[in-house]
């Protein structure tokens, strides 16, 4: 726990309490194949002895957490004080880059999240009910969005609903607009990740509760019939509740799963219409040549916090149950 | 031709100079190891090098890789570093810079360059920190059959004549979206901006300070044509890069297109496409705002660098090796990969759109330290604006605020 959780996170920490020190730019000419101009450039040996007396860069506290990569306190206010309509602030403030992925996250995992729950068992209740002889396959087949790297998976469906693909070429047909395109709206890119979300996770919740469905008491079932309930109301009194812990641990696991979305963000090129907590850690380490490594681990932090915010009903809903049972 | 010119300035010394240095390999028994991009013509310069100089090294790695820019910093900080030579670009380049990575050249090439052109040393006040061999930048790919059928007889040259040209294409019904652009989020529609808004005279930062200078007249103009060219590229055009484009040109989907150089020979060969369409496809300058103005283009380098953190014998080594492969006889085994700036280079029809466009007056993508910092601002909050949800300046505002955040943890502003 300490080696692989603690200290990590621990590191992450620390590293976004800092900045890096102060370059010392010099001009200087440049020349080249295309001809000379003035240039700036980092001069190294001032930067090295700063860099030399604290390694880990200038102690800037939690101004990277309130700057406008992140909480962006200041631009908030500033949103507030110059908006007049409600919406307006809103705008203002989701198009600031951390609560913009904040919103997308969130939705992705409020939509994902019950929908998976509610058709994985579904599934598993309807695999059940199968005759043995084609319940092997089923099983199979409905596992398999699970065995398909998220990556290529989503990159293989990513072409499937380009214009000149089965997928989006159908929808045209149906819709008949030739232009429609699902990679040009955001509302539509939002709908294609939420499909690919519940695609790609189905099959986790379907196995652990198809599993689950082997230990509901048989007795108590035949029971119920007896009692004259009918197969819905064997679902909903009996199955169920017999299911509660396992629906809460794969509630848990969907949460973090959902959380950390971000594999069909680039796959899908989505980043004009959806970004994600996990793009921006993404791009800040990536993007710029230089990684920005005290900005990364602000949102890292903001991550873990948002996930443990997210959690929290679920755990003490959970931590009830058992207290309960031990009585 | 500007390229002609560069190769003449050489060609005199190399003739000189060629046969005694052939075989020079710098002290024997070092190790070398590359680390470079992966495509064509950074396969020839370095596999040419392993060619000339593998058996008197003791070890002779070369590593290419996509990401080679990625690791590269990382890879370059240990001593002895992992790599004796990276090969970059104007953008890597500053990015080793930045952690002084990277060593001056001047006594290596005094040793074993002399023969190669002046005008190769990418130097910073008086120290040669790269070595170039190629060039690159973006450029007009116009279809001349397709034109034509829109009633138009000449190449435009501008972007409101590119902007007429679509127009005309589109009423004409011949296609409804004729343009392409490399616009994906991020790096590419970074770029794409920096293409309109140097054409327009933009300058980035404030001279000699990383202050940022994009919200101006020249960065809304720059916008604002660049929304009027999309408003004729496909509506997925914010998913689009390099290759989607290539793939769209050759599928005969498009008439007019600003892409890579580097791109030409691919689309102009016989892989991939049909005899209409290579048959009818134009390489020319990049357009400018008025007739004879700047090129919207950045001028690119490709060259190789020594890392500081090796021994000197190693660093002599490895450039030996790879200066011993940028000559006349490593051109011409592979003069169309690459748009070369060495002596021997034969530019055929698909370095005509470069050549012009550095003719022209193209400006070189700047060599400073806080341009990467810059373009990534650029490349993540353009989008609102292309989809049409901001205006232009909200947008460069937003830029320029991700920037100054981005800059004070890096320490370019306080």
């Amino acid at each position: 726990m300490i080696l692989f959780i603690a200290i990590p996170i621990g590191s992450a920490f620390v590293q976004s309490l800092f900045i890096q020190h102060d370059q010392v730019l010099v001009l200087s000419k440049n020349c080249g194949p295309f001809g000379c101009r003035e240039t700036t450039s980092v001069d190294i040996e001032a930067t090295k002895e700063l860099r030399q007396d604290s390694p880990l860069g200038k102690f800037n506290g939690i101004g990277t957490y309130l700057n406008r990569s992140h909480l962006a306190f200041a631009e908030v206010g500033n949103a507030w004080a110059v908006s007049r309509t409600f919406s307006g602030f809103l705008n203002e403030v989701l198009d600031l880059p951390f609560y913009g992925a904040l919103m997308f996250t969130l939705t992705y995992t409020a939509v994902v999240t019950p929908l998976v729950l509610l058709l994985g068992l579904a599934i598993a209740i309807g695999v059940n009910g199968l005759p043995n002889i084609i319940k092997g396959p089923s099983i199979f087949v409905s596992l398999l969005p699970f065995l398909v790297t998220p990556l290529v998976g989503s990159l293989i469906l990513f072409w499937m609903v380009d214009g000149d693909g089965i997928i989006g070429a159908t929808i045209q047909l149906i819709f008949n607009d030739p232009d429609l395109s699902l990679k040009a709206s955001t509302g539509l890119t939002w709908t294609m990740l939420i499909v690919y979300g519940i695609w790609h996770t189905l099959p986790f919740s379907f196995i652990v509760f198809y599993a689950g469905l082997q230990t509901v008491p048989v007795d108590t079932l035949e029971a119920a019939e007896i009692d004259g309930a009918t197969k819905w109301q064997c679902t909903v009194y009996v199955v169920v509740p017999h299911l509660v812990p396992l629906i809460t641990f794969v509630t848990l696991m969907l949460l973090m799963d959902n959380f950390r979305v971000f594999e069909p963000i680039v796959s899908f090129s989505a980043e004009a219409h959806a970004r994600s907590l996990s793009w921006i850690i993404f791009n800040d380490l990536r993007e710029s040549g230089n990684p920005l490594y005290g900005s990364a681990g602000a949102t890292s932090i903001l991550t873990i916090i948002g996930v443990i915010f997210l959690l929290t009903p679920v755990l003490i809903r959970n931590w009830r149950d058992f207290k309960l049972r031990r009585l | 031709m500007f390229l002609k010119k560069l190769i003449l300035t050489s060609a005199v010394a190399t003739l000189i100079c060629s046969a005694a240095f052939a075989k020079d390999c710098g002290p024997s028994g070092q190790s070398i190891r590359i680390l470079a991009s992966d495509f064509p013509a950074i396969h020839a310069v370095a596999g040419t090098a392993e060619e000339n100089c593998a058996a008197s090294a003791s070890e002779f790695t070369r590593n290419h890789t996509t990401e080679a820019r990625q690791i590269m910093n990382a890879a370059l900080t240990p001593n002895p570093a992992e790599y004796t030579s990276v090969i970059v670009a104007n953008s890597t380049l500053t990015q080793l810079m930045n952690d002084g990575l990277v060593r001056p050249l001047n006594d290596l090439v005094e040793k074993y360059g002399a023969d190669l052109p002046k005008n190769l040393m990418i130097t910073i006040d008086d120290n040669i920190m790269a070595v170039a061999f190629m060039a690159n930048s973006q450029h007009l790919f116009s279809r001349k059959d397709i034109l034509e059928k829109a009633g138009i007889n000449s190449i435009p040259g501008t972007y409101s004549e590119m902007i007429a040209a679509a127009q005309a294409i589109r009423k004409a019904g011949i296609m409804e979206y004729p343009i392409v652009m490399n616009m994906k989020t991020g790096w590419n529609v970074g770029e794409s901006f920096n293409l309109v808004f140097l054409a327009h005279g933009g300058e980035f930062f404030k001279p000699g300070t990383a202050e940022p200078t994009v919200n101006s007249a020249a960065g809304i103009a720059a916008l604002n044509t660049l929304k009027a060219l999309v408003e004729y590229a496909h509506p997925d055009h914010l998913t689009q890069a390099s290759n989607e484009t290539q793939a769209i040109w050759e599928a005969g989907d498009a008439a007019l297109g600003i892409m890579w150089g580097s791109r030409g020979s691919v689309i102009l060969d016989d892989e991939g496409s049909s005899e209409q369409v290579t048959s009818n496809t134009v390489l020319s300058s990049a357009p400018s705002v008025k007739p004879g103005g700047i090129p919207g283009a950045t001028l690119w380098w490709d060259g190789f660098t020594i890392s500081k953190n090796v021994s000197d014998a190693e660093a002599e080594a490895t450039f030996a090796a790879l200066a011993s492969s940028l000559n006349s006889d490593m051109v011409a085994a592979n003069n169309d990969d690459a748009i070369w700036l060495l002596e021997g280079f034969k530019p055929g029809a698909a370095a005509e759109g470069v050549s012009a466009t550095a003719k022209g007056g193209a400006v070189p993508y700047p060599m400073l330290p806080q341009i990467g910092l810059l373009h990534n601002a650029l490349g993540s909050e353009l989008s609102e604006f292309l989809k049409g949800n901001e205006s232009a300046e909200k947008a460069l505002a937003d830029v320029e605020a991700a920037y100054v955040t981005a800059a004070k943890e890096k320490g370019f502003l306080q």
